[in-house]
């Protein structure tokens, strides 16, 4: 394992060959020159200079401020006159761990966060598939660029547009009362299906980006040795394609377990841990405790992440 | 292996260079204390103007014409006093105090559930109303109130109010309801299109609710609960909540919800109804027999203000019938000056009840609960608006 970074400078073309070094003009030592020679000279310092500002950047918005939401957490508020008391405590976080509250509103959200992941890749896939495996080149340009259409709107404008459609006199209730049925209301249904949507490019990309990079002759041979639709798809596309669909669900679940946005505006009177978030930091001037419930997520997604790292899934994204 | 174990050496000094810097920056942010500062003595005379006066107000009261061309009443000011005027509005009263708390502003349009918290967080000064000569014309059924005076001592200047209106849907109500009932024991029979306001200080209107319903437990001012009739508004609301389509919170979206008619009855304001009524929707408000919560809002001074003299100045300016009249038509709320209305369109003031004692003396107007009972009571400690968030947080589920 060695990279460029430290290999010797190669030697310039037309000097190797006549063999004597001597003809060789001793360049000048511009300060330009110095500092190169020097930097070459001092691989430590190359990289320090190359990173640092970087590093500072990624270390000051970063980790400083997700630090600085850890250690708000263990501080409190003077309820009357709402000043940050900098005492240490570990009120909120016991009240977090402990209250009925954020205890349900935690497994509510996480429902809903995989409830909309798993309906993100049942569509995700075979959309992914056909526009990897079936769909002629122009068809499948055409369909790259409607899957990415809808990230130019804005989320709001999007999340608005499901409330009317879902609405008592929507869309929706048009097209299905005939049926006999009716549109789900604003509520943990409507939630769903917006935050579904809302995704779904997330997580058709990167599937469709880890289907194409499975051989198409890999398909032919199991169809050749007699393997039809299903098993196909089995034992040879989606253990191919598994870390794909993994690097997708970490974009809906993830995504939807920190919103609060939409089931704002679609979720009727439901709360998910984004809005305790939200109402702590402005109605509640709370920051504390909007501090130690914002680690609820954290947790959860660290939980994710390290099984997922596990499949190698993380190198897809 | 030995270029792994380098990176890895690497890779810790940096990781305690970012620990070192997220320390020092937490250091530097970590002296904020809680202290509370005292508050001083009115101003008695009144100096100089200094040429500048910075606003903090909800939106729509201080306009300059930067919205509507047509909706001005800054530049006048400016004109008449050469006081130049920056503002900044904000979208809740813990936001207002929040701001306060920053020292950048001269004057803050307050609502009675931020007043209480900053006199007591001494962000604002007491007012001499002796220097104000407008106040002359103020409503006296709005000054020397809890919200906005303490021991006596005047905080500010009333600016404008309104009520919390109960709105229902015609053609479910063909008949008008008279009492907040149906919301709270009958919002079964609507259940799924009920709405209600979306801040822990709705937890009041159960509890006007329960004054007339159990008297039992003796309620006298819905923002004074002990913790047994807050603990009944609590058990109301929670059961209110089952028949909840939707909370709100952002006037456009109940606006939209009665339109469409995925809610039929809950809380409104006037605007909201003012606004309906324009577009032809189905709907109606009535003030129940049990009264209703409301707002009224009070223009302070900030106690460590670099400008008084213009501060009592614009107190003075926005307390004029005229400049009263524009600015509350503007927000859609009854003015505090008695001759504002002769300023106002035609039938604005009559849509908002203005002068109205006796629609007045029916709202109780948001005040922030404090654990020393605001009804006077000193056998009991009161609830206050820490554990009212709490709770409001519980109910929604």
């Amino acid at each position: 394992m060695t990279t460029n970074a430290t290999a010797p400078a190669p030697v310039r073309g037309p000097d190797r060959d006549d063999g004597s070094r001597s003809a060789i003009r001793r360049p000048r030592a511009t300060p330009a020159r110095r500092t190169s020679v020097f930097l070459s000279t001092h691989p430590r310092m190359r990289l320090a200079l190359l990173l640092s500002a970087p590093l500072f950047w990624l270390g000051l918005v970063y980790v400083v401020a997700l630090a600085a939401l850890l250690v708000t957490a263990f501080w409190s508020v003077d309820s009357f006159t709402g000043q940050i008391r900098t005492e240490w405590t570990i009120d909120n976080i016991v009240t977090v761990l402990t209250g009925s509250l954020y205890q349900t509103v935690t497994l509510r959200t996480i429902g809903v966060a995989l409830l909309v992941t798993i309906i993100d890749v049942a569509l995700a896939l075979p959309i992914a598939f056909y526009m990897a495996k079936v769909a002629s080149p122009r068809a499948r340009r055409l369909l790259v660029i409607a899957v990415l259409m809808p990230l130019w709107a804005s989320y709001l404008v999007k999340a608005y547009a499901w409330r009317s459609v879902l609405s008592q006199d929507g869309i929706l209730e048009w097209l299905v009362s005939p049926f006999g049925l009716s549109t789900p209301g604003y509520g943990l249904p409507a939630t769903i299906i917006t935050l579904s949507y809302l995704w779904l490019p997330y997580v058709i990309l990167p599937i469709y980006a880890g289907l194409e990079r499975v051989p198409d002759s890999l398909l032919e041979a199991s169809a050749d040795l007699g393997g039809k639709t299903w098993p196909t798809v089995r034992h040879v596309v989606l253990p191919l394609a598994a870390p794909a669909i993994i690097a997708g669900t970490i974009f809906s679940f993830s995504l939807s377990l920190g919103d609060y946005i939409t089931v704002n505006i679609v979720g009727g009177a439901n709360q998910m841990l984004g809005n305790l978030v939200y109402t702590n930091v402005g109605a509640a001037n709370n920051l504390p405790l909007a501090a130690a419930i914002a680690l609820i997520p954290i947790a959860i997604i660290f939980g994710y992440l390290a099984l997922v790292r596990r499949t190698g899934a993380l190198d897809n994204l | 292996m030995m270029r792994t174990t380098r990176t890895a050496r690497r890779g810790a000094t940096v990781g305690v260079a970012i620990g070192s810097i997220a320390l020092l920056t937490l250091t530097a942010c970590g002296t904020t204390s809680g202290e509370t500062a005292a508050t001083g003595d009115a101003a008695t005379e009144l100096g100089e103007t200094e040429g500048q006066v910075s606003i903090l107000a909800w939106p729509g009261y201080v306009e300059d014409g930067s919205n509507d061309p047509a909706v001005d009443w800054v530049t006048p000011f400016e004109e008449e006093t050469g006081c130049e005027v920056t503002s900044k509005t904000y979208g809740t009263s813990d936001e207002a105090v929040n701001l306060m708390k920053t020292g950048d502003y001269d004057v803050v349009a307050a609502s009675g559930d931020a007043t209480l918290r900053l006199i007591a967080g001494g962000e604002v000064q007491p007012v001499n109303t002796d220097l104000i000569p407008n106040y002359e014309g103020i409503y006296d059924f709005l000054k020397e109130k809890e919200w906005n005076s303490v021991d006596g001592q005047s905080y500010g200047v009333p600016h404008g109010y309104g009520a919390n209106l109960l709105m229902y849907n015609t053609e479910v109500f063909p008949e008008a309801p008279t009492s907040w009932d149906v919301v709270f024991d009958r919002a079964s029979e609507n259940s799924g299109k009920v709405t209600a306001y979306d801040s822990p200080i709705y937890i009041a209107d159960a509890a006007v609710y329960l004054m007339h319903h159990q008297p039992e437990l003796g309620i006298e001012n819905p923002y004074a609960l002990d913790e047994e009739q807050f603990q009944a508004a609590v058990d109301l609301l929670k059961e209110q909540r089952q028949h909840i389509g939707e909370y709100w919170s952002d006037y456009l979206k109940e606006i939209q919800a009665f339109e469409t008619g995925d809610s039929v009855v809950g809380t409104t304001w006037q605007v909201i109804q003012n606004v309906l009524a324009g577009s032809g929707a189905p709907t109606e408000v009535v003030l129940p027999e049990e009264g209703a919560t409301g707002w009224s809002d009070t223009w302070m001074i900030a106690s460590d203000a670099a400008n008084v003299n213009c501060a009592y100045e614009w107190l003075n300016y926005i307390a004029s019938p005229e400049a009263n009249a524009q600015a509350t038509e503007y927000f859609g709320e009854a003015p505090s000056n008695q001759e504002a209305c002769e300023f106002r369109s035609e039938g604005s003031c009559e849509a908002f009840h203005a002068g109205d004692e006796e629609y007045a003396s029916q709202i109780w107007y948001w005040t922030t609960p404090i654990a020393e009972c605001v009804d006077g009571r000193t056998d009991v400690e009161c609830v206050d608006y820490a554990q009212w968030t709490a709770a409001w947080q519980e109910i929604k589920g």
